[in-house]
């Protein structure tokens, strides 16, 4: 078993918890992942309401906490979008908490990291670019579509930049879900790698005791490190949703 | 059929471990072999996706109509009722500014036409005074002026009553000598004509 634990890629593995029935065709059993997914929910709810408090006048600390990070986002949809991101903004903090909460839950110990699945972040940056599309053709029309072929080039030119547009909008679903998706899954396995150093080599006696500082220490650093990254991806997540959505209520550059 | 435990990732990666036959997912083998095959990764395990994606989808929109209808409007209402108080207190704090300023300048304007006033009536206070005094002066220079007059008409009364009295001890004075020396009593006439020539 202990070697079972210290295995790096064994904390991705999905798992049922709660066995529920198959209903058209999609399996609803609980797994860990779903799980977390549901206290990433629970926790933001509830842990936001808590935090507003009874929304006094003269804000108590956590109250403060709570308008600093809708203060964050809601300056950070109005720096990208200007007063059309209003409209967004429920939506881009949905997913900013989101992922962030889920980050920090996955850095408890023996705790599941929803982010660190390739499903969830692609299912996100699909949901962000269906709306990017959604916005672009409600705002633009069909106007929207001169988001791939941008002014002011010779005629020519547009036989190039247009596939090459095309390609690079296609391809922004997956750099937002792979970067995401990497990150978390990279700390995480250096993170259970050192501990797992730590673990192997403090069974070895007082020298592979004394062996273990060093990786502990480092795996100390990664934590820091990794609590960083949290907050930080879940930040470049939300400010590219605001970037293509800008893009899409501003298609002609 | 997701049945994915710990053993599945073990016998992919690590096949060789004697003790994961003794596993009870020991039947899964062949299926988490193949799953291991079609990835390498547990995240790539396709077989788990669509209960993930379930319940992200049920769990992502209940937190976004969470976050938009209740969590959302509590911190901007606190936010902006907050805003609103600032900004009311702030014109009151002008009006009251405004208000202490005219008060001032008020106060300003009170103080200065006391002064003047007090200055005017000073000023005229002194004129009267002084026409009092001149009056006064004038009064007791005519008095003084009247006792001196008086002082001197008494004098000169008793100066020539004086030299009367001086005429009479003199003639008095020359007879009693005469008869003294002479033993002649002359009269009063030829004594006084004499006196009177002395003189």
């Amino acid at each position: 078993m202990a070697l079972l634990e210290t295995d790096p890629m064994h904390q991705f593995v999905v798992q049922p918890v709660l066995e529920l029935p198959t209903l058209f065709g999609i399996d609803l059993t609980i797994t860990n992942s779903a799980l977390f997914m549901i206290l990433t929910t629970l926790v933001t709810s509830f842990g936001l309401i808590l935090l507003t408090g009874r929304g006094a006048m003269v804000p108590t600390r956590s109250q403060s906490i709570a308008e600093i990070l809708y203060g964050f986002v809601a300056d950070m949809v109005r720096s990208i979008m200007g007063e059309e991101g209003r409209a967004v903004f429920p939506y881009v903090f949905t997913l900013f908490i989101f992922i962030l909460v889920a980050n920090l839950l996955g850095m408890l110990p023996g705790s599941y990291t929803v982010t660190s699945q390739l499903v969830v972040t692609l299912a996100l940056g699909l949901t962000s670019i269906a709306l990017v599309v959604i916005t672009g053709f409600i705002k633009n029309g069909f106007g929207f579509l001169k988001l791939f072929a941008p002014a002011g080039l010779p005629p020519v030119m547009y036989i190039l930049i247009v596939p090459i547009e095309f390609i690079s909008f296609l391809s922004r679903p997956f750099s937002l879900a792979i970067r995401l998706f990497a990150n978390m899954m990279a700390g995480h396995t250096l993170l259970k790698l050192f501990g797992g150093f730590v673990l192997s080599l403090s069974s070895l006696g007082a020298i592979g005791i004394a062996g273990a500082v060093l990786p502990m220490a480092v795996a100390t650093a990664v934590t820091a490190l990794e609590l960083v990254i949290a907050f930080l991806q879940a930040y470049v997540f939300a400010v590219l949703t605001c970037i293509y959505l800008n893009d899409a209520l501003h298609p002609s550059h | 059929m997701i049945n994915f435990s710990e053993s599945t990732w073990l016998v992919g990666q690590a096949q060789p471990h004697g003790e994961a036959s003794s596993d009870p997912a020991h039947a899964v083998v062949e299926h988490a072999a193949e799953a291991h095959a079609s990835g390498g990764l547990p995240q790539l395990d396709v077989s788990t996706w669509p209960g993930q994606l379930f319940w992200l989808a049920v769990t992502f929109t209940l937190l976004y109509l969470m976050m938009w209808k209740v969590v959302l409007p509590r911190i901007r209402n606190a936010i902006e009722e907050r805003r609103d108080r600032i900004a009311d207190d702030l014109d009151a704090a002008a009006d009251l500014k405004q208000k202490a300023d005219d008060s001032s300048a008020e106060y300003e304007r009170l103080l200065s036409d006391a002064r003047a006033k007090a200055h005017a009536l000073a000023l005229g206070n002194r004129a009267e005074v002084d026409k009092a005094m001149a009056a006064e002066a004038a009064q007791a220079d005519l008095e003084i002026a009247k006792r001196q007059d008086a002082a001197e008409t008494r004098i000169a009364d008793m100066r020539t009553k004086a030299l009367a009295n001086v005429e009479t001890i003199a003639v008095d004075a020359t007879r009693a000598i005469i008869v003294q020396l002479t033993g002649t009593e002359l009269d009063d006439k030829s004594i006084q004509s004499a006196v009177s020539d002395g003189r």
